[in-house]
């Protein structure tokens, strides 16, 4: 089957989709945008965690054909969506893209390194434009291995969204959908407090 | 509380920013935060296909038949393989012992096995093609514990064993024994005035790394096969591989793909020699990636224990003896088992002074999972049970728990029970005092103005408490854990590194084969390049075979061994650089004959801070590079019936207090803070060290009250391989993680450093049981500890 649906602002078109692909396969493996992740695959982790028509959601467990129409933002346009909502501009237009040009599909076999070579002294990977979530989570100290970390920016931010003054324990709440398994979550706390704390200081 | 040592005094480059010692940032950072990094299941090429492996659905059978035709004839479907398209002799891989059949053949010893592999099209066609392919098993009896793997009619799991252990084992279906004796513990027992044993049983824990075996293997045009991939040690993957595949280590190209954590799951080959064989036969790009169900039989797990102990002590509180007996169960195949005896039997009394003991470890061959590494190897499971036996001992005695272990802490110029004396700071009292010295968490803490929060409480949100039946425990412990590959391996690292001018810049170049599984090596390896080469510009060359071996990233031993390879070649370089300078405007100043010269900032300085050359001047029109091993001191094997030898090369110590809430009517555990405290050399980045420390603690915690693979001890089959069934502590499991480093130079290793990754796992667990223990009056002599245990109900 075919899925028109809008991702990071921007239209896409899936062909020759199996019925049963998840969203998290599309965007993966037809789109190439993996950066959502496939940690389980069970709907228990919260690595493929993306934002659905602005719901947090498990990708891996929607099918690929209920997202016909909608509009989804993953760890690849949060950059954008936080600064089209810093800006009050929301999300609704569709205006939020991010450039594919960066993601195009898949990704070329073992430049990871060359490319971290290429900014700079691989120091801080300067010139990119980042979210204030994610900005934090590596100042924190929040990314060991990463395959956690897609997801929780993408829970983070939202929450930080809707709670912008979130308590510790609104916090674990908050992001007790999303398994890491290498830093025991206190680099994790402090990124989103030092994400809250940047935010109350910009406003 | 006096302690030995002092933090080391680093002169040469220790201007330059960004160099040890200062908590830079990560360079892949920026990837891993926009999605961009690239892990092995990311990996893409145009035309490749998908392989999938069929496993055993069975523990322990022969194979009858495997009827590959229905699935071959599948639309979409490339190729089928069984044990008989094998390429070659070379059928069986493994660390140490090669016993692991690449496919099955003729039998199949746990449950998961790979039996047969396909390549198709599309993930799901292959899937539903391995299933399609029909296997006729005949049922074997299961071997699942020592009793049955002992016994004298006991099915061998191996038979005609030839490997290096065979020969001392008491039974073939023991991988390796090894005996520690030292002193006389029957006599000291004597001595005792107070004796106390005890019989422990840890559970099987999973690595559960968050990224899944994964990877791309590409079928090259001269024959050969490049494969991008998952790892914690591309050269031992690389040894194992190519003799499978009949080709030279050279025509098997390798490059490490992004690594979603790893914890000694990535230590064994899993999808790498399946994906070069089924890329070989296809000649197409293939791509395999496990799911989460998958990876719980895709990778060996860390051992279960039981673990049988003795300790004595005199009235005035010293420890007399210990007898202990280690039971590993390893499963089907050896993995690391052999290493994993050697660490649980020489690490087995803790760090304690104890002149006499009478100690055995062993691994069993079962049908159980296979075990091998994880993080902690062997010295986690004895640690469990030491510790809870020093807090037996203590209550025997009448002393305070704390003050029993200060009282026999071993320190500096110990005598391990191999023999080796300890050569370098071990704090272990002063670790303890430390962590006892924390503030303790606030009372009640659950307590607010609008009453119970109940997400503070045992329970959370399930509401079943707001304080009523809940009681507070604290338990304290400390553990030691051997650095770096022991009994005698040759533990070397390699480093090749380029100095040259980019842009008017002075820029290094690092390129190693580590595997950065998250630990953040790469971040170290920059700020070694820029302490010892004066330079800010610094690339990491991907990991890959096209450079020498940098040794596995586990036994806490990157830092040490690859760092200290990265230094060496470093300095290697700088003399090189030297060198031109000296050669181009040595005439200029005399101080370029007679100084001792540094690079720091981007120049060359004298010892005395003079600037004689700037070091894009030095290199103008020149490249420097050095591709050099580096190996830290050599240790040898334990002797096999005394266990005596300076096997290890490095100690690291920890010490946790937990503060756990016990819901007592429903059997509920809150931790609510596991603070530690840490003796880690020097931390050349602390931000790192304090995030090693914090993920090592929680790992430790998950195996006290969550984490255990549960095997039907009827079938061997597992019966929780997924995250809804396996659990890991989530963010509301874990509780606030104070860290206390302590930094006491090693004069043996690089900057004084001590290895850190594991330590910290070590002694969680134990005092999240003390604990337990503490608040409950229970025994509670295995873990993990569920409701059940606490409520009787068990």
């Amino acid at each position: 089957m075919r899925v028109n649906f809008t991702v990071n602002g921007r239209p896409q078109e899936a062909d020759d989709v199996w019925e049963g692909e998840s969203l998290l396969y599309v965007l993966r493996e037809r789109l190439g945008l993996p950066g959502s992740k496939n940690a389980c695959e069970q709907g228990e982790c919260g690595s493929c965690t993306v934002r659905l028509d602005g719901v947090p959601v498990c990708s891996c467990l929607v099918a690929a054909g209920q997202v016909e129409g909608r509009e989804v933002v993953t760890v690849e346009g949060l950059a954008d969506y936080a600064k089209q909502r810093a800006e009050g501009g929301g999300c609704a237009s569709g205006a939020c893209g991010t450039s594919l040009q960066d993601a195009q599909l898949g990704v070329p076999p073992g430049e990871a390194w060359g490319r971290a070579a290429k900014g700079q002294d691989s120091q801080t990977g300067e010139g990119t434009e980042l979210s204030p979530i994610q900005q934090a989570f590596i100042d924190a100290g929040a990314v060991q291995c990463g395959f956690c970390t897609p997801g929780l920016l993408v829970a983070a931010d939202e929450m930080l969204e809707k709670n912008p003054n979130p308590t510790d324990a609104d916090i674990r709440e908050a992001l007790s959908g999303n398994l890491c398994r290498c830093t025991g979550y206190e680099k994790i706390m402090d990124a989103v407090r030092l994400a809250a704390a940047r935010q109350g200081e910009a406003v | 509380m006096p302690t030995n040592g002092a933090p080391t005094k680093i002169t040469q480059g220790s201007q330059t920013k960004g160099g040890i010692g200062e908590s830079t940032l990560r360079p892949d950072g920026t990837l891993k935060v926009t999605g961009e990094f690239a892990y092995s299941s990311d990996m893409w090429h145009e035309d490749m296909l998908w392989g999938q492996i069929l496993r055993s659905t069975v523990a322990h059978a022969e194979i009858v038949s495997i009827d590959t035709s229905e699935a071959l004839a599948m639309a979409g479907v490339y190729a089928v393989m069984t044990y008989d398209d094998l390429p070659t002799d070379v059928k069986n891989y493994g660390l140490e012992i090669q016993d692991t059949p690449v496919l099955a053949h003729g039998k199949v010893r746990h449950h998961g096995e790979p039996v047969a592999i396909v390549a198709a099209d599309h993930p799901e066609t292959a899937r539903r093609a391995a299933a399609k392919i029909k296997v006729e098993y005949r049922e074997l009896p299961v071997i699942t514990d020592e009793a049955s793997a002992t016994a004298p009619d006991a099915i061998l799991i191996h038979e005609n064993r030839d490997d290096h252990h065979s020969g001392h084992v008491p039974h073939p279906n023991i991988v390796h024994r090894q005996p520690i004796i030292r002193g006389d513990a029957e006599a000291a027992a004597k001595r005792a005035d107070f004796v106390v044993k005890g019989e422990y049983t840890f559970g099987m824990q999973d690595q559960a790394f968050l990224g899944p075996e994964s990877g791309l293997a590409v079928p090259d045009e001269d024959g050969g096969v490049h494969l991008y991939i998952a790892t914690q040690w591309l050269h031992s993957d690389l040894r194992q591989i190519a003799p499978v595949l009949g080709l030279p280590e050279k025509k098997v190209r390798m490059t490490l793909s992004g690594v979603g954590g790893a914890f000694g799951g990535r230590e064994d080959l899993s999808m790498q020699i399946h994906a070069c064989l089924l890329a070989l036969r296809t000649g197409k790009p293939v791509k395999i990636v496990y799911n989460r169900f998958e990876s719980f039989f895709g990778h060996v797990h860390r051992h279960p224990a039981k673990l049988y102990y003795e300790h004595g002590a005199t009235k005035d509180g010293k420890l007399t003896h210990v007898k202990c007996r280690i039971v590993l169960d390893g499963g089907a195949y050896a993995s690391a088992s052999p290493a994993v005896v050697g660490n649980a039997s020489s690490l087995s009394i803790g760090p304690y002074v104890v002149d006499d003991v009478d100690i055995e470890a062993i691994a069993l061959y079962t049908n159980n999972p296979p075990c091998g590494a994880m993080r902690g190897f062997g010295a986690v499971q004895a640690c469990f049970a030491y510790e809870a036996q020093m807090d037996k001992l203590a209550d025997a005695v009448g002393m305070d728990r704390v003050a029993f272990r200060q009282l026999n802490a071993m320190e500096q110029g110990t005598i391990m029970p191999t023999g080796q004396p300890v050569d370098s700071p071990a704090p272990v009292a002063e670790l303890l005092r430390r962590v006892k010295a924390m503030p303790m968490p606030p009372e009640r803490q659950w307590e607010s103005s609008e009453g119970a929060d109940v997400r503070q409480l045992p329970g959370g949100l399930s509401n079943t408490t707001h304080g009523e039946g809940v009681v507070r425990g604290v338990g304290y412990a400390v553990g030691i854990k051997n650095v770096g590959f022991s009994e005698g391996f040759d533990d070397y690292s390699t480093a090749k590194v380029r100095m040259e001018v980019i842009a008017d810049e002075p820029v290094a170049t690092v390129h190693t084969a580590m595997a950065e599984v998250g630990q953040g090596g790469v971040t170290v390896h920059a700020q070694i390049a820029r302490t010892e080469l004066g330079v800010t510009q610094v690339t990491i060359h991907p990991a890959d075979t096209q450079v020498g071996s940098a040794g596995s990233t586990s036994a806490s031993r990157q830092t040490y061994v690859t760092g200290g390879a990265v230094k060496n070649s470093c300095e290697l370089v700088r003399e090189k650089v030297l060198e031109i300078g000296r050669r181009k405007f040595g005439s200029y100043h005399p101080a370029w004959a007679t100084a001792e010269l540094l690079l720091e900032g981007g120049k060359v300085v004298t010892d005395g801070g003079e600037v004689l050359a700037d070091l894009v001047d030095v290199l103008e029109g020149e490249t420097v590079e050095v591709e050099a091993e580096w190996r830290h001191r050599p240790t040898e094997a334990f002797d096999l019936r005394t266990g005596q030898g300076f096997g290890h090369v490095q100690y690291s110590f920890a010490a946790h207090r937990a503060v756990v809430e016990v819901d007592t009517e429903l059997g509920l555990v809150k931790v609510i803070e596991l603070a530690c405290a840490q003796d880690v050399g020097k931390a050349l980045n602390p931000l790192s060290v304090i995030g090693q420390i914090q993920g090592g603690t929680t790992q430790g915690l998950g195996v006290a009250v969550m984490e255990e693979i549960v095997v039907d001890p009827k079938t061997a089959k597992v019966k929780n391989p997924s995250f809804t069934d396996y659990l890991i502590p989530t963010i509301l499991d874990t509780p606030t993680i104070p860290v206390d480093v302590l930094e006491l130079a090693d004069d043996h290793a690089p900057y004084g450093l001590r290895g850190i990754g594991e330590a910290p796992t070590l002694s969680s667990t134990p005092a999240v049981l003390a604990a337990i223990r503490n608040a409950t009056g229970l025994e509670l002599n295995r873990t993990p500890v569920r409701p059940e245990h606490l409520t009787g109900t068990a």
